[in-house]
């Protein structure tokens, strides 16, 4: 399973947490700390994978955006690439080519999202459809729910 | 009161803020608007409220006042509220918060509410973060739900159970009738989580994987299908379909084959189809073939399909893509135990990957590398990590030096190859050197008998250059002080012998004992270093003098030390050489990594108890101790306990006499030379005494009490040899009445020389719990001018003071 999922920026904001094992705040602040500054530290053209504790670090670029992911012993690091790449797709259907502007102010969204694709630290739907489908579904019936 | 302002014009808001200080001001503000509308207990505002809370806590702030907020909105009617309640639930209300029981009631209802969005919400919360009280009190919600034939629940549930599973185990049995027919699903959602919860039933319990094995067949053939089936735009990623589908598959037939012929015979031609037609152009397809490999190495698999997944790994360390290189490795790492000749032919490949520059990929070579080295490939594998270690970064260099030398001590090829190899690390990486390698290493070059000269010399050149590198220092200070005479004498076979007096040398070593760099631990050697030069060379007077300034050194360490030689060169003049001798050849121990302390079990007698001789080089022993501890300036008495060759007469428990130190087996009685232990011994009152006198040989006794335990008499017996040929094979044995236990210790030498030119010495250590009389029987052997010699005696003149 994956352990947590982190975007952080360029300048090390963080910009959406997602949690699959029980942590204090402050282990957390931690883990945040220790992820942006080995990732931000990382030179250009190296592998996307890092040892950290006993976990395996994935992390990828996107524009200006890190993606980062621990992941335990067991787990395929070339398909976690794969998981976050189609995180990323599910981003960039539902808002239309995304940007890091989008995930800020609607970071709610992202969160919504990404409960749609993982759940309990493993992959929920393959679907790239199934996805956006069910998020969409479930945006009408806010609206419909609103007066 | 106003409206509470919009989440996003918050957050625009605190985007404008410039510095930290204004930020900060900015969400305090708002949290004071937020905790007063929340004092309200106003319904409208509460999710936006509660929204804008969530942004602030993600930038770092606290948070935790809208925890029972978020209970509210899981509470309300309204999806909108559920939906940022949940959200807040899972962000702030984890399972070491108080209130996070609370939430269970809601989540149970809505497990059963009529819209399935908001069964999602509570199946997810639950999933992600439920604790184990909770999810025992909704196991059986879950179960239900499993069953259901909707898919979008039915997923949802089969990773909530992973979650209940994982958190409270003995509820998985419960879950096993809903996983009838989890495999006939369709919908690739469902299939994909079912594999997940039946890898976890499986990964838990023997029990369901055996019970699952009957599996294996449907899924080979869904495996199957993904492969054959046509092109699906819902699942299609770069040509392959459903690819996160198809590794989790792998990875239950990995866990399914594992031990078991028939499963693994099942999966074989799929294994085989899968590993020949993936697709390796992009990340994807090598994921896949990643999987494959791990499972093909896992399982039972045929040769022929073994050979395949290697040569796939080797094809992946020649991708350019670097993860696929770092996976390889890590890979091959894995698997470099079992199918070690196979991961050998790709040895050039592997040692390339030690001029990597990504460090991930540095380091699994370089662990790979040290597993492949063997006693063909040692001199081109070691002229690799040798450059390697020259060149890497530091954070590799302890690892890399302390592998080098397991490594060498393995497989060298040749002693002078040995001690050169060893020369090259410490000239290099010698300030990154682990601190055990220095003891290792003293005692590797003390078995090299032949190469003493050799080694000195080279040790000696390094110091001129550089003094700086610790563990270098060391074992070139210990080795002058061991071998000085040889590197004045010029006596170097193996290369130009260089012409050096002994004031030079001397030089040297007090060069060390004032310079800032050296450490305390390396002024002790230098120290001892000199001490022992008195008896190799011939200006005593200047190591008297020298001996003497340290004697008030601010250091205790060099102080005692010093003090101690001074009392050596003053009182105890007639013991110097002995004391100073040169070290025999030590017992080699097994392993050259961290000192291993095993408990020997009842082995050893104590009554009657053989010495065993100094060992020729390269015999295996037990398990030893740092030798170096004596002259490291360990004040704690190593003791090491003996191991007898044969079983003796009478059975019993070696006793440990130090407590909790039970050491394995070391002869090394030089410990027991300990140049502060002999001062001191002399020092306890018990005057010696002579034990055995008879055709020349002489057998003295002298006393000491052990510490801690002042029940324990220590006696060294100095044998000397007034006759005009030497005593060879000389063996002293001791035995002692059954009240006593006996320990005996390895003697310095088994030869006495003529005309008292030298002594024999041994140590032997006598309990006496219960303060008897000391009597002790010996028995003498050795030869002399051709002819075996025997005797036996009885010792019974012990001075009181030695057993009182």
């Amino acid at each position: 399973m994956i352990h947590f999922l982190l975007l952080f920026s360029r300048q090390g904001k963080l910009r959406l947490q997602k949690w699959f094992t029980p942590l204090s705040e402050l282990e957390k602040k931690k883990v945040i700390r220790d992820m942006t500054l080995m990732v931000l530290a990382r030179p250009p053209r190296t592998s996307n994978f890092l040892q950290w504790r006993d976990l395996k670090i994935v992390y990828k670029r996107y524009a200006s955006l890190y993606f980062c992911t621990g992941l335990e012993e067991k787990d395929n690091e070339l398909l976690a690439l794969e998981m976050i790449h189609r995180y990323v797709e599910l981003l960039d259907k539902y808002f239309g080519n995304v940007c890091e502007l989008d995930i800020i102010f609607n970071f709610e969204k992202a969160y919504f999202i990404l409960d749609e694709f993982l759940m309990g630290g493993e992959i929920l739907e393959t679907s790239k459809f199934a996805v956006g489908g069910s998020v969409e579904e479930a945006d009408t019936l806010q609206e419909v729910q609103e007066p | 009161m106003p409206a509470p302002i919009r989440l996003r014009e918050l957050i625009r808001t605190i985007r404008t803020a410039r510095t930290q200080a204004e930020e900060r001001e900015m969400i305090q503000k708002e949290c004071a608007a937020i905790r007063s509308s929340f004092r309200e207990e106003d319904n409208t505002y509460r999710c936006r409220n509660v929204a804008k809370l969530l942004y602030m806590h993600m930038l770092g702030y606290p948070a935790h006042f809208g925890q029972l907020e978020c209970l509210k909105l899981i509470a309300s009617q309204k999806f909108t509220d559920k939906r940022i309640g949940y959200l807040g639930a899972m962000l702030l209300l984890d399972e070491r918060q108080d209130v996070h029981l609370l939430m269970t009631n809601c989540i149970k209802n809505d497990l059963n509410h009529s819209t399935q969005y908001v069964q999602g919400l509570a199946l997810c919360t639950l999933g992600c973060m439920g604790s184990s009280e909770m999810c025992r009190d909704l196991a059986g919600e879950v179960e239900k739900l499993l069953k259901t034939s909707n898919s979008y629940l039915r997923k949802k549930a089969a990773l909530c159970a992973v979650h209940v599973i994982r958190k409270v185990p003995e509820l998985m049995e419960m879950f096993l009738p809903a996983t009838k027919n989890l495999l006939s699903e369709k919908n690739h959602g469902v299939l994909h989580t079912s594999v997940v919860l039946l890898t976890e039933m499986c990964e838990r319990s023997p029990d369901m994987l055996a019970h699952f094995r009957k599996l294996v067949p449907q899924l080979v053939r869904i495996l199957k299908n993904l492969i054959m089936s046509g092109y699906s735009p819902e699942h299609d990623v770069s040509g392959i379909s459903d690819p996160f589908l198809q590794v989790r598959i792998l990875r239950l037939l990995r866990i399914l084959g594992k031990g078991d012929d028939d499963s693994s015979e099942a999966m074989n031609d799929i294994l085989a189809q899968v590993a020949t037609n993936t697709e390796t152009s992009k990340n994807v397809g090598n994921a896949i073939l990643y999987e494959t490999v791990l499972t093909i190495m896992d399982i039972k698999s045929e040769s022929g399909l073994r050979v395949l997944a290697i040569n796939i790994l080797g094809r992946f360390l020649l991708n350019n893509d670097k993860n696929i290189r770092y996976v390889a490795l890590t890979s091959l790492l894995k698997t470099v135990q079992t199918d070690h000749n196979a991961v050998q032919r790709h040895r050039s490949t592997i040692v390339d990957c030690l001029k990597d520059l990504d460090v991930s990929i540095k380091r699994r070579a370089m662990e790979l590398s040290f597993a492949l080295v063997n006693g063909n490939n040692i001199r081109g594998m070691m002229k690799e990590l040798l450059y390697f270690l020259d060149s890497c970064d530091p954070e590799f260099k302890a690892d890399c030096a302390s592998g080098v030398f397991l490594a060498a001590e393995k497989y060298a090829p040749s002693k002078r190859w040995h001690i050169d190899t060893i020369m090259r690390v410490l000239t290099t990486a010698g300030s990154y050197v682990r601190d055990d390698s220095v003891p290792n290493l003293i005692q590797l070059i003390t078995n090299s008998v032949e190469m003493h000269a050799y080694t000195v010399q080279r040790l000696y050149k390094a110091l001129l250059d550089d003094i700086s590198q610790q563990p270098l220092v060391q074992v070139a200070s210990w080795c002058i002080g061991e071998y000085g005479d040889l590197l004045i004498s010029g006596q170097c076979e193996e290369e130009e012998p260089i012409q050096v007096t002994e004031d030079e040398v001397l030089d040297v070593l007090e060069g060390l004992l004032v310079s800032n760099l050296s450490s305390p631990v390396t002024r002790g050697y230098s120290l001892t270093a000199i001490m022992k030069l008195s008896t190799r060379f011939s200006s005593v007077n200047r190591i008297k003098k020298v001996v003497s300034i340290y004697g008030s050194s601010i250091d205790v360490e060099l102080q005692q030390r010093a003090v101690e030689y001074n009392a050596l060169f003053k009182k105890y003049d007639h013991m110097r050489p002995a004391l100073l001798e040169r070290m025999p050849i030590m017992e080699k121990t097994a392993s050259n990594g961290p000192t291993e302390i095993v408990q020997t079990n009842g082995e050893a007698e104590p009554s009657v108890v053989e010495p065993k001789h100094p060992p020729p080089v390269g015999q295996p022993a037990s398990q030893g101790n740092d030798l170096l501890d004596l002259l490291g300036g360990n004040d704690v008495p190593v003791i090491p306990t003996t191991m007898p060759t044969k079983p003796a007469s009478a059975g019993g428990e070696l006793l440990d006499l130090l407590g909790d130190l039970s050491l394995g087996l070391s002869l090394m009685a030089f410990y027991l030379f300990d140049l502060f232990k002999t001062v001191n011994f002399l020092s306890t009152g018990i005057p010696p005494m002579t034990a055995y006198n008879k055709n020349g040989l002489k057998i003295d006794f002298t006393f000491e009490r052990a510490n801690p335990n002042p029940n324990v008499a220590v006696i060294t017996i100095h044998a000397s040899n007034s006759t005009e040929a030497d005593m060879t094979d000389f063996v002293f044995q001791a035995a002692v009445p059954k009240t006593f236990q006996l320990q005996l210790l390895s003697p310095s030498s088994n030869v006495v020389p003529a005309l008292n030119q030298g002594t024999v010495t041994q140590v032997i250590r006598v309990l006496n719990q219960q303060k008897q009389q000391l009597r002790m029987r010996i028995k003498l052997t050795y030869i002399h001018k051709g002819s075996a010699v025997q005797d036996l005696a009885e010792v019974n003149n012990f001075p009181p003071q030695s057993w009182q």
